[in-house]
């Protein structure tokens, strides 16, 4: 087995646990590269299918390419989708950066989508090496009732045995991706064929490293129009691939904040 | 910014290095020791650092009037840099030449330690971090510990900060000797000894000039060398059913092959049921039709005659089964705050079955400060302890093996909380009674005694079938409670209805017969009461089992009936039967009857009422309690 079959081996061992442990179960799907292959590792792991809702939370100012992105694959990938909305900014911690602040309208969005779905599950397509405090994350990530995560009481997690919810109003968030790393990503979605938004290879010198909404994630420089011309780059690259993700930005503990509150 | 294109490509080397799977590293080490701060090192030294956060770091550090602090690179939760120290264990890509691996940050705190064994224990190898000034400390101990119990064992320790001892070998030499020793004394031994400074970078990616009589390697030599992950797909199959899917009227069972090598056409036998299914399909989606499969793949079998697994059966070859028992030994580490206690129940989770489990004794427990094994009643928070877990049924496993997922035992409470590692040794011998210590009961048999007005004593009768033993017992029960005496009767028919119903009456299940009903008889007279067994117990040494377990409080009384006598009554029907041929091994017709010579009463009772004969019974009774 090679590194990819390694790491995709592990995924369709988490998805499997997670189908299996926690009802109702959802997958979010925000329609980057991250959440493609993990609906693509879905497929693995149930023979082709996806036996649980995907959920797309939006914040109705992603990019129109993504919406009819969005769109065909639904139809072409036979998924069962959930749309969540996000209620306006100026509902939103006013202590935030101007640019968290609109992320955290996502927070509030999912919150609602997993109350009213009653969700036992949420599988979120994060990294350890996207950013500092994903790194710290559980493959099954405990959610109170406030749906906070309480960082400082993390359960143990080893040997493959995961947490499961055991109160009321808790649930878990399931990372099958915690291990890849962004070069993973880009060489699987080669090996695998996967598709992407247009968006992700460059355009007169720029192109989308990260995906969020439109407003607040900006392009990088670069000549990389192919899925092997990204690679290429990433396996030269020093930039971090959240450069283009403002909100993380602003001040050093923004990002923190966001997910200590139930952000991804 | 990335001007890849015009860039030059990667070298051969280079590319493999990004294709390559990442060894797993951890470091660990007493809080203070330097953990932190020498990945930050090493991470900056091997260039491994994304320019912005290395950017971040100096700006952090600035920003506090620090020098450029390198451990702030992982602390990079707020709450962490307030605090200065790690609250959880991060996996850092790390590249060193060609190879790629995952460097696991594990905390010093004390009540951290279960997010170290959440970071370690994948690992390939670990970094022991010990201050060569302050050398070995608890937690030192702790997570050395730590290392053994979950199967790792290579590992270089790195004597930091040494140059607050001058880079002088002679003191170093004493430190590396004391901290040998301490791991010895766990089994464990250290690859390699380094002398370093961690903020300084010396030994670390380059040779220090101020150690010149270390000739050994430089740490990013020293994981250079770290062997990768030995090869499971060379061990019998095995795969514990994850889960069974029913797609397109074709039934899937689900799992990850744990070692060994599957192939179409293969027969598994599944689970402790003994079935046995051919395998016809092993199903993927998407990917190149395979017809076998290997150690770590995700895969579905389709199996014929269709049957349905369940969740946690495992499957393997019919003649590499693995172990199976209902008694297991195990090491364990606790990681509940309460102390564990005997008798408690747990949930065993062993990769996807789920067993109810008891522990029935602790075994010994690990005391740190000098690394022995002591008795003990419980075993405290993050403690190490030797147990014997029981469960109501078999339980199918292999015995825990460093490098494979084999016998890694996890402990749930009842809220699904994990609450300790319990890497599974072997099966425990049923009669290895000696190692047991159950918790001691704060009444003892003197107060009893005082309490109810009478010692507890068990009267053991044996007799042939008919003998009259439950007919006096019986009688001897009820005189013995119209004198306020607590007695009671455990007989043969009643034990084998319920307790003793899965026994036969092989001379082996006999035995097993005569071992509860001591067992049971035992723990009655714990509880203060006089018990009068009535059991045909044919066998000398039954009885004298029966005696060495119950102990001084034991009286062999014979209810001696002559075998004519007793097939003359033949009160159930069971003499003919046997005559006849319809029942086995039965006592005086078809199995043999000792009859003991050296009885504490002999009761003769051809020619005498079962009234005179439960008479002299309470009289002894009387005597002797």
């Amino acid at each position: 087995m090679d590194h990819l079959d390694q790491l995709e081996a592990q995924s369709v061992f988490i998805l499997r646990e997670a189908y299996r442990k926690l009802k109702p179960l959802a997958m979010l799907w925000s329609l980057g590269k991250d959440s493609n292959v993990m609906v693509w590792l879905a497929r693995k792991a149930f023979m082709g299918r996806v036996p649980f809702p995907v959920m797309h939370v939006d914040t109705e100012k992603k990019f129109p390419e993504m919406y009819a992105f969005r769109d065909e694959y639904t139809k072409k990938w036979n998924l069962d989708l959930l749309l969540g909305h996000c209620p306006p900014v100026e509902e939103m911690d006013p202590t935030l950066p101007p640019a968290a602040r609109s992320a955290a309208r996502k927070t509030a969005g999912l919150a609602s989508m997993i109350e009213k779905n009653k969700l036992q599950g949420v599988i979120a397509g994060i990294r350890r090496d996207e950013q500092g405090t994903r790194a710290k994350e559980r493959v099954f990530s405990p959610r109170g009732a406030s749906h906070k995560w309480d960082i400082r009481n993390q359960p143990p997690e080893f040997w493959d045995q995961y947490a499961t919810p055991h109160e009321e109003g808790m649930h878990i968030r399931v990372h099958p991706l915690l291990s890849w790393r962004e070069i993973d990503i880009w060489r699987y979605i080669e090996r695998e064929n996967i598709p992407l938004v247009d968006l992700y290879f460059a355009k007169n010198g720029k192109r989308y490293r990260s995906l969020g909404d439109s407003d607040i994630t900006f392009p990088v420089e670069s000549n990389a129009s192919t899925v092997a011309e990204v690679i290429a780059e990433l396996e030269t690259t020093k930039t971090s691939e959240r450069a283009g993700r403002a909100m993380d930005h602003e001040s050093e503990d923004a990002f923190e904040r966001l997910r200590v509150a139930g952000y991804l | 910014m990335s001007d890849t294109l015009s860039a030059a490509r990667l070298d051969p080397a280079d590319r493999e290095a990004l294709l390559d799977t990442a060894t797993p590293i951890v470091i660990v080490g007493h809080v203070d020791h330097g953990k932190s701060t020498l990945i930050g090192r090493l991470l900056y030294d091997t260039d491994n650092l994304q320019d912005g956060k290395v950017q971040q770091i100096i700006e952090s550090s600035k920003k506090r009037g620090l020098a450029v602090e390198w451990s702030f690179l992982l602390d990079s939760l707020q709450i962490e840099r307030d605090q200065g120290v790690t609250v959880d264990s991060t996996r850092i890509p790390f590249r060193l030449g060609n190879r790629q691996f995952v460097i696991v940050d594990a905390p010093g705190h004390r009540q951290f330690l279960r997010n170290m064994i959440t970071g370690a224990a994948d690992a390939e190898a670990a970094v022991l971090v010990v201050d060569a000034n302050e050398g070995a400390q608890e937690q030192t101990r702790r997570h050395a510990m730590l290392l053994r119990l979950i199967g790792i064992r290579h590992i270089i320790v790195l004597l930091n900060k040494a140059d607050l001892l001058g880079f002088d070998e002679q003191k170093i030499r004493a430190v590396e000797k004391s901290v040998t020793d301490l791991l010895a004394q766990l089994d464990l031994t250290p690859s390699l000894f380094v002398p370093a400074s961690a903020r300084d970078g010396d030994n670390i990616a380059s040779r220090s000039e101020r150690s010149p009589w270390y000739t050994g390697p430089i740490l990013t030599e020293a994981l250079a060398a770290v062997p990768s992950g030995n090869t499971r797909a060379a061990l019998p199959f095995r795969m514990p059913v994850q889960d069974v899917y029913r797609y397109d009227d074709v039934r899937y069972v689900a799992g990850r092959i744990e070692r060994g090598v599957i192939r179409e056409g293969d027969t598994v036998e599944i689970g402790t049921q003994g079935s046995k299914a051919r395998v016809a399909k092993v199903a993927r989606w998407h990917a190149a039709d395979n017809k076998e499969a290997e150690a770590g793949e995700s895969i579905a079998l389709v199996l014929e005659p269709d049957v349905i697994p369940a969740r946690g059966d495992m499957l393997f070859l019919p003649h590499q089964a693995p172990e199976k028992t209902a008694r297991i030994r195990a090491h364990l580490f606790w990681l509940r705050q309460e102390p564990l206690r005997v008798g408690e129940s747990f949930r065993l989770r062993l990769s996807t079955a789920e067993h109810q489990v008891t522990v029935a004794s602790i075994d010994s427990v690990l005391r740190l400060d000098d690394l022995t094994e002591q008795q003990a009643q419980e075993v405290g928070p993050e403690g190490f302890a030797h147990v014997t877990l029981v469960a109501g049924e078999a339980i199918q496993f292999d015995q825990f093996s460093p490098g494979t997922s084999d016998g890694r035992g996890v402990l749930v409470d009842r809220n699904q909380r994990i609450v300790g590692g319990a890497p599974l040794l072997g099966p425990a011998d049923l009669k290895d009674g000696h190692a047991i210590h159950p918790s001691a009961g704060e009444v003892d048999g003197a107060q009893r005694a005082r309490s109810k007005g009478h010692k507890a004593r068990v009267v053991w009768l044996t007799g042939l079938s008919g003998a009259g033993k439950s007919t006096i017992a019986r009688l001897a029960e009820k005189k013995l409670f119209a004198r306020g005496i607590d007695a009671f009767v455990l007989d043969g028919d009643t034990l084998r209805m319920g307790l003793c119903s899965d026994l036969g009456f092989t001379e082996a299940d006999r035995h097993e017969n005569v071992r509860r009903a001591a067992e049971v008889a035992k723990i009655l007279t714990q509880a203060g009461q006089v018990v009068i067994v009535a059991l045909i117990s044919p066998l000398v040494a039954d009885r004298a089992l029966a005696r060495k377990i119950i102990g001084e409080e034991f009286d062999e009384v014979f209810v001696d009936t002559s075998l004519a006598t007793c097939e003359q009554r033949d009160s159930k029907g069971l003499y003919k039967a046997a005559r006849d041929g319809k029942i086995e091994n039965f006592t005086g017709i078809s199995a043999p009857y000792e009859a003991p010579t050296k009885a504490d009463l002999h009761i003769k009772a051809d020619g005498t009422t079962a009234e005179e004969n439960a008479d002299a019974l309470v009289t002894h009774i009387l005597n002797v309690i």
